[in-house]
């Protein structure tokens, strides 16, 4: 057979599979935002649910979720990038170290579920914060972690030795250098890996479950350790809790999570290009 | 700090080197003098690059070494318990076989080690910044873009960059692993005519990347191979009347 016309058929038949990861996305976004489109509105946005949350608008639910995502930030950055940059610059490869990895990569396994059982268990229960956003984004927090720390330790990894070696020559300390060389070069990979486990606990449904999202609570939170509503659990609620619940309305609160998503994706990979143009050598 | 005239600003002493159990030097006994430019020279894993890294304990930080003998800088053992390393490393400046800029400006570059040591005033770094720079003849064509990025410059420009900032630090001693070796003829002999400059005021040790430089470049020359010192002379004596056979050899290019 002529070799060239195998090719095109083999250029064809990937770029068939190809088109193929693309169309869920856009068929999940088209149904969205066709059946959901309309219920957006201000009042939808701005105010509080009503009518057995048939009427009014979703803002606690909106304001839950950044909130919460906020937490989880507060809480997985930190601890995240600060481990990654112990793995990375510091550790030696001792059996202590190779437990660590041992348990991040186990992390990343657990369903999100037992995760919310575990905050159930330990930040609820045992440490008494009651169900709060304090219990949810320390829960969703640790899920993320693994994310975090795994993604910031490849960025990290990928900064060429030679940097820590020239600025160590230069008279600086190991800090020194990670603090003003290494930790630069390697941000957009960081934030990437940070955004990446933030969109996944700003999505999640099952950690907050146990732990913070209330089924309905038309007030906004006041303080950590209050109860609030969150999209995701309260998109589920209303597809499967509240009989008769308009159609539109779950798509609408279904594209609102969507879009908050999908901006925070978009300014995270904003951020990134902006760091890797200003990034050379 | 006493400097004793009469001594040789470095002396390593017995010095002998394993990396993961494998000898990459044997007691190697060796005077460098102040103002002139040393050369360690020889065919590769000669030990060379090595011992270069132990005369500011850049090998530190490798895992799996193992040293015995005494480095000293002015008389001192810069090995000695107590010792402080960033100090030394401060008196005792390294350029690198590839030039590597920082990431950053070439202003940033050059007063990298400066702002680490502490310096703060502005006249200082910007004259500290002016003098490097010329004396790595460099300044005439970077006069003009300080706050460009280093990453911008030619290979060429960004090894004079790299030596630039190692003396921004005003070092005693200027380490240099074959600081010629990614560069063009021109480039080269910018780089050479720089450390004839330099060594007025510094002791330099390179490790050359050809004979042909060592020739060129050497007060003193060391002539390595396999991790052992062979010879040890006036670069005008080693390249026309080496006493050893194996450098003659060597030198004449009948191996390596």
């Amino acid at each position: 057979m002529d070799r060239y016309l195998v090719q095109r058929a083999g250029f064809a038949l990937l770029g068939l599979m190809a088109l193929m990861v693309v169309l869920p996305i856009l068929l999940v976004i088209g149904t969205i935002v066709v059946q959901g489109g309309g219920a957006i509105s201000w009042e939808f946005l701005s105010a509080m649910p009503r009518d057995g949350m048939k009427a009014g608008g979703i803002f606690p639910a909106i304001v839950g979720t950044l909130l919460l995502t906020l937490g989880t930030a507060l809480v997985a950055i930190p601890i995240g990038v600060g481990g990654a940059v112990y793995l990375a610059e510091y550790a030696r490869d001792t059996w202590l170290t190779r437990a660590i990895r041992l348990a991040i990569i186990n992390l990343a396994g657990i369903p999100s579920v037992v995760y919310g059982l575990f905050g159930l268990g330990l930040f609820v229960l045992f440490l008494q914060f009651g169900t709060s956003i304090l219990a949810g984004a320390l829960t969703l927090a640790i899920m993320t972690l693994p994310i975090i720390i795994s993604a910031a330790e490849e960025a990290l990894r990928g900064v060429p030795t030679e940097f820590r070696t020239v600025s160590i020559s230069l008279g600086g300390t190991r800090w020194q250098g990670i603090r003003r060389v290494v930790l630069p070069q390697a941000l957009p990979g960081i934030i990437t890996g940070v955004i990446l486990g933030l969109l996944r606990a700003a999505g999640e449904t099952a950690p907050i479950l146990f732990t913070v999202a209330a089924f309905f609570l038309p007030r906004l939170p006041q303080s950590p350790f209050d109860q609030t509503m969150a999209l995701p659990y309260h998109l589920y609620v209303i597809s499967t809790q509240v009989p008769g619940m308009p159609l539109q309305i779950q798509f609408g609160t279904a594209l609102v999570l969507l879009i908050l998503v999908l901006s925070l994706n978009v300014l995270a990979t904003s951020i990134r290009s902006y760091f890797r143009r200003r990034r050379q050598w | 700090m006493t400097q004793t005239q009469s001594g040789p600003k470095i002396r390593i002493e017995k010095v002998s080197y394993a990396y993961e159990g494998k000898p990459a030097l044997r007691d190697v006994t060796i005077d460098v003098p102040a103002h002139a430019i040393s050369v360690f020279f020889g065919p590769a894993g000669g030990g060379k690059t090595t011992l270069l890294r132990l005369i500011n304990r850049l090998n530190d930080v490798v895992e799996g070494t193992h040293m015995s003998g005494r480095v000293l800088l002015d008389g001192q053992d810069i090995y000695a318990p107590g010792m402080d390393v960033i100090q030394l490393r401060r008196r005792v400046g390294m350029v690198f076989a590839l030039p590597l800029p920082l990431p950053g400006t070439i202003r940033e570059n050059v007063l990298y080690g400066p702002e680490l040591a502490g310096v703060r005033d502005r006249t200082r770094l910007e004259e500290l910044l002016s003098r490097s720079l010329t004396q790595a003849a460099l300044w005439d064509e970077v006069k003009d873009r300080l706050d460009n990025p280093a990453s911008a410059l030619s290979g060429g420009q960004q090894q004079r960059l790299c030596i630039a900032r190692s003396l921004a630090l005003e070092p005693e001693v200027l380490l240099l692993d074959e600081p010629t070796s990614g560069l063009d003829p021109i480039s080269t002999g910018k780089v050479e005519e720089s450390l004839y400059e330099l060594k007025q005021n510094y002791t330099i040790v390179i490790v050359p990347h050809s004979t042909q430089q060592a020739a060129r470049v050497a007060d003193y020359a060391a002539f390595f191979l396999m991790g052992e010192l062979i010879e040890h002379q006036p670069g005008t004596e080693i390249f026309t009347t080496p006493r050893q056979q194996r450098t003659e050899d060597y030198v004449t290019g009948r191996f390596g």
